[in-house]
């Protein structure tokens, strides 16, 4: 049997948007990602400078050290735009939902041995904190970078870092049976405990830093990189018998940190290799936040494991050999 | 001149049992059908209850959800587990 | 065991609880440098309610349902080619105009949001930013992705971006979202949290999402409602934010008058477009602008000053002139626009007679009087072959950018010219808002990248019109001029080989 198909003739007169044709060097058609993110934001006559910051303009290539020649290089390789990555969040949150049920049914927190239970209030619960910091950066990002290509995955990151806050809340209060008791004894920990004051202080200096490529970095190969990945990854023994229970609750955090990756390190690594001049300064900040990561996280790392830092040098060791990876000297 | 407390929601099966729920709990509410959306007025106050929707719609029914069909509204915010209320105070 | 479930304000609350913290390490000065410059006064930041009170993973779920069954239309519109069912070809017109004058500005309030999202000092006040510049983030995309398909099919759409940092008019909007971006954070969210997005926003998504969907353009309306179920969240905080600062403290009472009093000046002027694109450019019609600013702005605006009053806050000045000008302002930019298409990304005709019939039944005071004869004349010159064209560049008003053909209150039969002398050079103006806007803040808006004057400097490719529409990146004869023998009008009508026979018979 023969099938005849016809189509009306409904040809369309071109495939994308001129400046998307032009970057993929001629008319064919484009992705959602590229037609929602390439040559969006204003490069050209200004109105007015900025009340606040009048030494640039509101979009302005001087606001970082580093020299981009186009600043849509750096694309993400996630392709994320924001139905993408908002239905991506979504589908990680529902396992979300199902581990904390699953934890809160079974009781397995209440269950935990008392070692456990200050580990994770000393050690897990005062992160929240710190997530919040990377909210303020990832969202000082958003506003002060250039290029949607850079600044649109930087406020879902800033998004993402408020989210693993709240889950870091859910835990406790899972923990204190909904007091909320448990989370302001963290905040307490957090502003005190000498174990936390690097790590704040840290935190604390990156807000200030007005170079919004070195914070970029300061965020993701020191903040991420090493304190993050040290609790999430290195700290595990610490939670004893209450790790697997840690383990589900932060799952989120893993699947992130490997998914966000992707993206923080293609950054910094495009960024780097576009000359000489740029890859000597991203390696020198990423050296310099690294060390200061890792000399945050020590005193932490001897509190929780008692292993006198040792687990603190090898999350900054594993952090290092990334950057290097990246093409970075450090 | 009376302060209009209004919503306005999507015409469509998601926003039915709302626009329901409210013509059955707000006595006087006008309305005017637009293409594709519906604006709902009243005098002072206009209130969605959680019951009347989940009544309607027979399933459990959370006030939040509303975001997914709003389209607009005028009036004080109010919004717990069991209504969304908007209203003028003077 | 069971758990008993939190109810919905002290979950919000729980697990955001206290996050934010006083630093030690650093100045909290340091840390918020902006915050204080605007003379803005805040005693307790923890008096900052959010009513909506979203969490991370509710706003996951809720925006990630919203955008399934968005694309799912948005594919489905597309693969039935369904801008061959829209009313008229000539409603293309209305989706350029959008995104090219309305589209790059939900990014600058992204990044704008972004901005006071990280430099306001109070935590609740920065999450509802947040999220805000998330969502004006996904207007922006979703609008993209929608107008790509017309783009597809039809002109004026396809260089957006450069146009919008280039072409006359598209400085209108451009200047308005520089204007609150280049502001302190307070101001920006009084200007785009509250004036633009609370007062005015309405009058832009509601009724012109009606139309859309009244014109088979099912895709924009989809985009259009589901972005307004944001809006109704930014609508929230923007009455929040006023009441806040009017709360705080009372200095803050002359400081936010003045701000409310600029920002609804300079969106009355910037709504003027979407005045026109609802009078002139929807094929059918779903209500004038007249009456959409009498529902949504004397009804809604009045009914929220009303409320505002107890705090001392008085109607923005001038809203009586421009509910004066609401009979107007569409019907006088359709004219600049008509004058000069040639120079415009976007087609323009004169309306038939069945369209004339309806301003008049719309306009009762002023359309048969002042403009019904000035369209009947032009339609008679198109008919004699003399289409009119004004080829002089205008002057524009320093303060919104738009030609100078607004008329005076009160006399609709005299344009209306202000000006103001500052550091010895004489600036002009369309209405006493704008020189008093000026007059507010000279120091910034001589500044203005004035398109006009940049031309007359040389900066915009050349002396000549066709210079300048190839420094625009406009394609004569395709992007511009009338509808009427435009690429648009024949694919159009190889689409509907029966249209004219229809139009007619209707």
């Amino acid at each position: 049997m023969s099938v005849q198909i016809k189509t009306v003739d409904i040809a369309p007169r071109r495939q994308t948007f001129g400046h998307v044709a032009r970057r993929l060097g001629g008319d064919k058609p484009a992705s959602r990602y590229q037609e929602a993110t390439y040559d969006i934001q204003a490069t050209a006559n200004f109105h007015y400078k900025p009340y606040w910051e009048p030494e640039f303009w509101t979009y302005d290539t001087r606001k970082t050290a580093v020299v981009m020649d186009d600043w849509y290089k750096p694309i993400d390789p996630r392709q994320y735009y924001y139905a993408a990555y908002n239905i991506a969040r979504a589908n990680m949150n529902q396992a979300v939902d199902r581990n904390f049920s699953f934890v809160e049914e079974r009781g397995l927190l209440a269950k935990i041995s008392p070692q456990a239970r200050a580990a994770l209030e000393r050690g897990l619960l005062p992160l929240r904190h710190l997530h919040w910091g990377g909210n303020m950066n990832m969202t000082e990002i958003c506003q002060r970078g250039y290029g949607t290509a850079i600044t649109a995955p930087c406020i879902f990151s800033a998004a993402d870092q408020l989210g693993m806050a709240q889950i870091i809340s859910r835990i406790g209060l899972v923990l204190d049976s909904q007091s909320a008791t448990s989370l302001d004894a963290a905040k307490k920990t957090w502003l005190e405990d000498p174990a936390w004051q690097e790590v704040r202080r840290l935190i604390e200096d990156s807000f200030v830093e007005r170079d919004w490529f070195q914070l970029y970095v300061a965020q993701t190969l020191g903040v991420n990189g090493v304190l993050l990945d040290f609790i999430y990854k290195f700290a595990e023994p610490a939670f004893a018998d209450a790790g697997l229970s840690v383990a589900m609750l932060t799952e989120f955090m893993q699947d992130w940190r490997a998914e966000e990756s992707r993206w923080s390190d293609s950054v910094v690594k495009v960024v780097a290799a576009e000359s000489a001049h740029n890859k000597a300064l991203v390696s020198q900040w990423a050296t310099h936040w690294i060390a200061r990561a890792v000399e945050a996280a020590k005193p932490l790392c001897s509190a929780l494991l008692g292993d006198g830092g040792k687990a603190a040098l090898a999350a900054g060791e594993a952090a290092r050999l990334r950057a290097a990876a990246l093409g970075l000297e450090v | 001149m009376a302060q209009v407390a209004s919503i306005t929601l999507l015409q469509n099966d998601d926003a039915r049992p709302i626009i329901e729920a409210i013509l059955a709990d707000n006595p006087g509410v006008r309305v005017l059908n637009m293409h594709g959306a519906v604006k709902l007025d009243c005098d002072h106050s206009i209130t969605i209850r959680r019951a009347s929707v989940e009544e309607r719609l027979g399933r459990a029914w959370e006030p939040q959800e509303i975001q997914l069909v709003l389209v607009s509204m005028a009036g004080n915010l109010d919004e717990d587990d069991d209504h969304f209320t908007l209203s003028w105070r003077h | 065991m069971t758990v008993k479930k939190l109810g919905l304000r002290q979950r919000y609350e729980h697990m955001t609880r206290g996050l934010d913290w006083e630093t030690t390490y650093q100045k909290m000065d340091d840390v918020f440098p902006y915050d204080s410059f605007e003379g803005i006064k805040i005693k307790d930041w923890s008096a900052w309610e959010d009513p909506f009170r979203l969490t991370m993973d509710t706003y996951w779920k809720f925006q990630a349902e919203k955008e399934r069954k968005l694309y799912a239309v948005l594919d489905a519109f597309a693969q039935n080619n369904g801008q061959t069912n829209l009313s008229d070809g000539r409603y293309v017109n209305v989706v350029k105009l959008f995104l090219t004058g309305i589209s790059p500005e939900e990014y600058q309030a992204h990044r704008g949001f972004a901005f006071t999202g990280r430099h306001l000092r109070g935590a609740g006040a920065r999450v509802a930013a947040q999220m805000q510049s998330l969502d004006e983030l996904r207007h922006l995309q979703t609008q993209v992705h929608t107008i790509s398909h017309y783009n597809k099919f039809f002109d004026g759409i396809s260089e957006f971006p450069h146009m919008h940092d280039r072409v006359w008019y598209l400085s209108v909007p451009k200047s308005f979202f520089d204007d609150a971006r280049s502001a302190g954070p307070f101001e920006f969210m009084i200007a785009i949290g509250f004036a633009f997005e609370y007062l005015l926003t309405n009058l832009l998504f509601v009724p012109f999402m009606s139309g859309a969907a009244y014109n088979g353009d099912m895709s924009t309306v989809t985009f259009g409602f589901s972005a307004q179920s944001d809006e109704s969240r930014h609508m929230t905080l923007g009455i929040e934010v006023i009441k806040f600062l009017l709360e705080q403290h009372p200095d803050n009472l002359p400081i936010v008058q003045k701000w409310v009093d600029k920002w609804f000046w300079r969106g009355h002027r910037l709504l003027g477009l979407v005045a026109m694109m609802m009078d002139y450019m929807l094929p059918k019609k779903v209500m004038s602008w007249k009456e959409a600013w009498d529902i949504y702005f004397v009804e809604a605006g009045g009914s929220l000053f009303q409320d505002l009053e107890r705090y001392g806050l008085k109607m923005p000045k001038y809203a009586d002139i421009a509910t004066e000008e609401a009979e107007h302002i569409s019907h006088q930019n359709w004219a600049v626009f008509y004058q000069y298409t040639h120079a415009a990304a976007f087609h323009t005709w004169m309306p038939d007679k069945e369209h004339l019939d309806w301003l008049s039944a719309k306009y009762p005071n002023t359309f048969d009087k002042y403009y019904r004869p000035r369209w009947e004349l032009w339609a008679e010159m198109e008919k004699e072959g003399k289409r009119f064209y004004n080829m002089a560049l205008p002057q524009l008003c320093q303060t919104c950018q738009i030609p100078m053909a607004y008329t005076e209150p009160g006399n609709p039969a005299a344009i209306c010219f202000r000006a103001t002398q500052f550091q010895g050079e004489t600036y002009h103006f369309c209405s006493d808002g704008c020189k008093d806007i000026f007059d507010g803040e000279p120091e910034k808006y001589v500044q203005a990248w004035m398109p006009v004057q940049q031309i007359f400097q040389g900066n915009c490719g050349g002396a000549t019109v066709p210079d300048v529409l190839a420094w625009y990146n406009m394609n004569a004869g395709a992007d511009n001029m009338d509808y009427t023998g435009s690429p648009d009008e024949k694919i159009w009508k190889e689409w509907h080989p029966d249209a004219d026979v229809a139009r007619k018979a209707v």
